[in-house]
């Protein structure tokens, strides 16, 4: 059976741990064996969130350097900072939009140039993906789903085997029924996002 | 319905390794649980509180782990089966009960949880928690998958009874935080009430009974050992002629490794799961029947030393090894390519590891900017920091920080720069007074609420008693924040159906003898550097509570929404950066804009509206929302 290594990084407060679950889930519910593994506690007050979702015949609930078939990055300088977890063989699906850290904020160190990260990001992996999921997710009605609307890219960047149904049926079932609305629409943007 | 009660038996759930814990407590008829928070353990308690509501459960966060432990076993003792869940460090605070607890041993069965932290997500140290085991001669098993905690949690309470003694089981912080697939059983109905049948000469741990019991528990682990050699959860897995021992979530990265390497008809793998006492007959059966064995655990060579000595005792030559160059390391925890590595080298598989993508290779190489965890805006713990730091720049003093566990330890990070020592929970309290006594400095310690209820208090009746002088602040947010927001015996802001009395903190301040007690709300910067400056002008020991609620707890519970928002004035065009340099909010910063007319600006979307910022500068101003 297939494997598929899924590595997905952002800031506290961008939601990437609903995205792992309804990952995992879609998976388990596309017939494939599934596991996953989260960071709580520290590192959620402002810091880098990572977390993992492999798919199929894999025990291990984490992913070593070179190893992620596809990253998932939900900011633009901590997809970059992830890129040891990429290789050549990498899908990467990328938000655009900027958190600004708060070492930034108080003047130590800059926000780099978002187009000089994609385009050596670009020049190294299989294939990457960009888009602006916050604006997505604001057409969808909400940018609490900016985390869906890159479930929706991710779910078109044809890295991995999960049909476009079962996430949809995840989104359903599995995330808050106020939002459910928005939030499959924000999954259709993101898939159809070019 | 919380989701972990479904009665769907053979139902299959993708759980975290923490709620499949639950799970199987639940499954075992568990009727009584208790817990001091910390991470990675704290989902465990954070279910059974919420599912305590909805059963016949009886849970409760305890004040710190030794009194979880106690009551649970008070608990146990009577004959109800009991969990009490903690972190690794944790297990230190409740060591003193673990150890003879052993001794006297339980009648309903008693699982102790123990969720190490190897790499320090979020801890102070990555002790290796197996090593109480063998110290309190208390059998541990150590689950390797989501799936396997459930298992695992409803066997331990069977070995509990079985043997009347309370059974570690041990997760680290990748089993903790894992999801994976459960197949859950029946719940079983569990028994909530008992009557505590009296034995003196087993329960009252005098001299000459504890003679007597030390014999019991070291013949109950014989017992043990029996059991460990024939539990399914010790199983040795393919066929070849070399060894691999390992446990814990280590097994999932040497199952893949060997399917990675291809080697599955040439590696033999003992995969243990109920780890102590050490399954002697079973290792030395496997030694016997493979040519080398590498030992795959993380941290401290625990399976690799009882093997050696296995080893020794049965006249087994064979190499054994695991930890040491070009080996395993002691520090941290491992990850699948690591595994992988060191097994093809062990055993000289040829094997080349997958080439990463190093940013330091890229033609024009970024600087990228730091993203450290951060007090959140409007954080009251800031405010409190910003009015001890304002009152010593400007009374020219230098001050030391004894600091201690909680949100407030990111007073570390500048601007704040408040934490000069910390080594535990309640250290701040203590080692203020030894800091205080060996030299001149001032010395201004920072406690948080829970931990203040959870190991400060002694500390305070010491200094008290002893006549050591500092300052004490107390950073009472109304929350044990850090941890996801649990109750401790001081909140005011509770939960629905919440009948229990507060406890006041500054009521137990005074009645540790302190005669200098403050409570100022943070958000008022005068009174809190008002009271700051009294403190320090007293010059004897004193307390300062800082107390308001965490703005996430309060906005959680009550729905407060935010009531105004803050603009820069254009005044704000000067080289001033006392904001950022000295009081730090995320939500006010420096105007990234090129041709900005206000040297900072407000992110009104972080921005709560505490109002602190507007204390200190004029040149920020209210505006209608």
């Amino acid at each position: 059976m297939e494997s598929y290594r899924v590595h997905l990084t952002g800031v506290g407060g961008q939601g990437t741990l609903l995205a792992t679950t309804v990952l995992a889930e879609a998976a388990i519910l596309a017939g494939y064996h599934a596991v996953a593994s989260e960071v709580h506690g520290m590192a959620q007050r402002g810091g880098v969130v990572e977390s993992t979702v492999m798919v199929g015949d894999v025990k291990s609930p984490i992913i070593s350097d070179g190893e992620a078939d596809v990253l998932l990055g939900f900011e633009p300088v901590e997809t970059y900072r992830a890129m040891r977890k990429c290789s050549a063989d990498s899908v990467v699906v990328s938000n655009t939009v900027p958190v600004t850290p708060f070492s930034v904020a108080i003047g130590m160190g800059s926000y780099p140039d978002v187009d000089k990260l994609f385009d050596f990001i670009r020049g190294q992996v299989k294939k990457l993906i960009t888009l602006n999921a916050q604006a997505l997710a604001e057409e969808a009605g909400s940018t609490l789903s900016t985390n869906i609307v890159m479930i929706g890219a991710l779910a078109n960047s044809g890295a991995l085997p999960i049909a476009k149904e079962a996430f949809e049926e995840i989104i359903r079932i599995k995330t808050k029924a106020k939002f459910v609305e928005a939030n499959l629409r924000a999954f259709e943007l993101g898939f159809s996002a070019p | 319905m919380h989701p972990l009660l479904t009665e769907e038996a053979g139902k299959k759930l993708l759980l975290l390794g923490n709620e499949a814990i639950v799970r199987g407590a639940l499954e075992a008829g568990v009727a009584f649980a208790t817990t001091y928070p910390g991470t990675p353990s704290s989902e465990i308690a954070d279910n059974f509180f919420r599912i305590s509501a909805e059963s016949e459960l009886y849970f409760e966060y305890s004040t710190n782990e030794k009194v979880a432990l106690e009551t649970a076993a008070g608990a146990s003792v009577s004959g109800l089966r009991s969990m009490c869940s903690m972190k690794h460090v944790g297990l230190n605070v409740a060591a003193d009960p673990l150890m003879t607890l052993a001794y006297v041993g339980v009648r309903g069965g008693m699982v102790i949880i123990t969720a190490d932290d190897p790499s320090m997500f979020s801890s102070q140290n990555e002790q290796d928690n197996r090593i109480y085991a063998r110290l309190s001669n208390l059998p541990m098993l150590e689950p390797a998958s989501a799936h396997e905690a459930k298992e695992m949690t409803e066997a331990a309470f069977e070995i509990s009874e079985a043997l009347e003694l309370p059974v570690l089981l041990r997760t680290t912080t990748r089993l903790s935080h894992c999801r994976g697939i459960v197949t859950i059983g029946p719940l079983k109905p569990a028994k909530t009430k008992a009557v505590f049948e009296k034995d003196s000469a087993r329960f009252v741990t005098v001299p000459a009974h504890a003679r007597v019991r030390h014999g019991v528990l070291l013949s109950q682990g014989e017992k043990a050992r029996d059991m460990a050699c024939t539990s399914p959860f010790n199983t040795v897995i393919g066929k070849g002629t070399w060894g691999i021992v390992t446990s814990g979530i280590a097994y999932s990265y040497v199952a893949d490794a060997i399917q990675d390497l291809g080697i599955e008809d040439r590696v033999k793998v003992l995969k243990l799961g109920f780890t102590y006492p050490f399954p002697e007959k079973l290792a030395v059966d496997f030694m016997n029947s493979v040519e080398k064995v590498l030992v795959v655990e993380e941290l401290e060579p625990v399976l690799e030393e009882s093997l050696k000595v296995a080893a020794q005792t049965n006249n087994i030559a064979i190499p054994i090894s695991g930890k040491g160059p070009e080996l395993f390391s002691r520090l941290f925890e491992f990850d699948p390519g690591l595994v992988r590595q060191v097994i093809a080298r062990f055993f000289k598989v040829d094997y080349t590891s997958p080439k990463s993508i190093d940013i330091e290779e890229d033609p024009e190489p970024i600087q990228l900017p730091l993203r450290p965890p951060n007090l959140c805006a409007g954080c009251p713990h800031r405010a409190t920091y910003y009015a001890v730091n304002s009152v010593l720049r400007e009374t020219k003093t230098d001050a030391v920080f004894p600091t201690d566990i909680g949100c407030y330890t990111l007073g570390l990070l500048p601007p704040l720069k408040a934490a000069d020592f910390l080594i535990c929970m309640g250290s701040s309290v203590s080692s203020a007074a030894g800091i205080a006594r060996a030299t001149d400095q001032k010395v201004i310690a920072f406690i948080g609420d829970s931990t203040f209820f959870h190991s400060g208090i002694t500390g305070l009746v010491n200094a008290v008693h002893n006549k050591h002088n500092f300052i004490l602040v107390v950073l009472d947010n109304g929350t044990t924040a850090m941890t996801g927001h649990q109750p401790h015996p001081g909140i005011e802001i509770t939960p629905p159906g919440w009948e229990k009395p507060s406890i006041s903190i500054e009521a137990i301040a005074r009645a540790c003898g302190v005669e200098q007690v403050t409570v100022v709300n943070p958000i008022n910067l005068a009174k809190t550097k008002g009271a700051v400056k009294e403190a320090l002008e007293s010059n004897r020991l004193s307390v300062i509570i800082a107390k308001a609620p965490c703005p996430l707890y309060e906005a959680r519970m009550l729905g407060t929404k935010k009531k105004r928002g803050f603009v820069v004035g254009p005044e704000c065009n000067t080289d001033c950066a006392e904001c950022v340099e000295h009081f730090g909010c995320p939500a006010l910063y420096r105007n990234p804009a090129p041709d900005s007319e206000t040297t900072m600006i407000i992110n009104d979307k972080l921005c709560i509206g505490c109002g602190v910022c507007i204390q200190f500068c004029k040149k920020i101003r209210p505006k209608k929302i």
